[in-house]
């Protein structure tokens, strides 16, 4: 995947495969001494046991039964740990999953974010009864997408409206954008 | 900056032309792969590029949805539609220009693009 926002879709993708109604997406840079990127993905899904959480990552281990690989959260641990992270999946059945990647934004192997917007857009655009909460953080700067307030602001208006995907995609760039300014990534 | 005053005004907005629907036989559901697979190969951009296009275009009677892994990962990004009473159509290795094609001259035209349709790349593989 050329791009981290890529990843992000993937993954919650699962969790909305997993019948999950609130998936809250967090992204965090921090720019100190040790420049660092958290971002986790949590979400209300039916979760795993810990024998099957253990395994998500093996790209030779999957629960479908169409095809013998899964790839999506195995491509994810590698793009961490190519930029000196890490990546971890907690899960308890009935409860949800949360998946963890760290990386060092600024290594040179590191995957650039890309267009989170594009990936908010898609994500709601193709979940219809999914809440997706963004939350992204840059040294204190923060913003949050919100489909439970954006869905309150559009009364009888459906969220899925193309227009109102495109504006929504916009809202995350620009205020995405807005919190990076600053930084080395900027 | 985009802002939330800005999403009150674009409701508004939206209220009037909401209540235009056509009649669910003439709907059309168009479905983007987006698995790991899509994803990789690009599908992100195809369904963007197609929401706005068929935004740009009105298209009421269009549904834009997902899927996961059809199991053709090697002719992703993959789009089928669905026509009443018609046969699915599946489109194969999608890019931005293509779909835009698509929207013009099968959504709105109704003429599938052969071309573009996993029954022609297999063909050109077999050659």
């Amino acid at each position: 995947m050329e791009e981290l926002s890529l990843h992000i879709l993937d993954i919650v993708e699962n969790s909305v495969s997993a019948g999950a109604t609130l998936v809250e997406i967090r992204i965090e840079y921090r720019f100190g001494e040790k420049p660092w990127l958290t971002i986790t993905v949590r979400d209300n899904g039916r979760g795993m046991s810990p024998e099957v959480a253990g395994r998500v990552s093996d790209p030779f281990y999957t629960t479908r039964t169409t095809r013998k690989v899964g790839l999506g959260t195995a491509l994810f641990r590698q793009t961490a740990e190519l930029a000196g992270g890490s990546f971890r999946v907690w899960s308890e059945p009935g409860k949800g999953t949360e998946v963890t990647a760290e990386l060092n934004p600024l290594h040179l192997d590191a995957v650039p974010m890309g267009d989170l917007g594009g990936t908010y857009g898609v994500l709601v655009q193709t979940s219809p009864g999914v809440e997706l909460v963004l939350h992204a953080v840059c040294d204190g700067r923060e913003f949050t997408a919100d489909t439970r307030q954006f869905r309150e602001i559009l009364g009888d208006v459906p969220l899925d409206t193309p227009e109102v995907i495109a504006f929504l995609t916009e809202f995350v760039r620009e205020n995405f954008a807005e919190i990076l300014r600053g930084s080395p990534l900027a | 900056m985009k802002s939330l005053a800005e999403l009150q005004a674009l409701r508004d907005q939206m209220k009037d032309q909401m209540g235009i629907r056509h009649d669910a036989k003439d709907n059309i559901r168009v479905v983007v792969g987006m698995a790991t697979c899509g994803i990789a190969a690009g599908a992100r951009p195809v369904l963007q590029r197609l929401t706005e296009e068929v935004a740009k275009r009105g298209l009421k009677n269009v549904t834009v949805a997902q899927t996961g892994c059809i199991g053709i990962c090697q002719y992703e990004p993959v789009v089928e539609v669905f026509e009443n009473g018609k046969e699915k159509v599946t489109y194969v290795k999608m890019t931005e220009d293509k779909i835009a094609q698509v929207v013009a001259e099968h959504l709105v035209n109704g003429n599938p693009i052969v071309e573009y349709t996993i029954g022609a790349a297999q063909a050109e593989a077999k050659d």
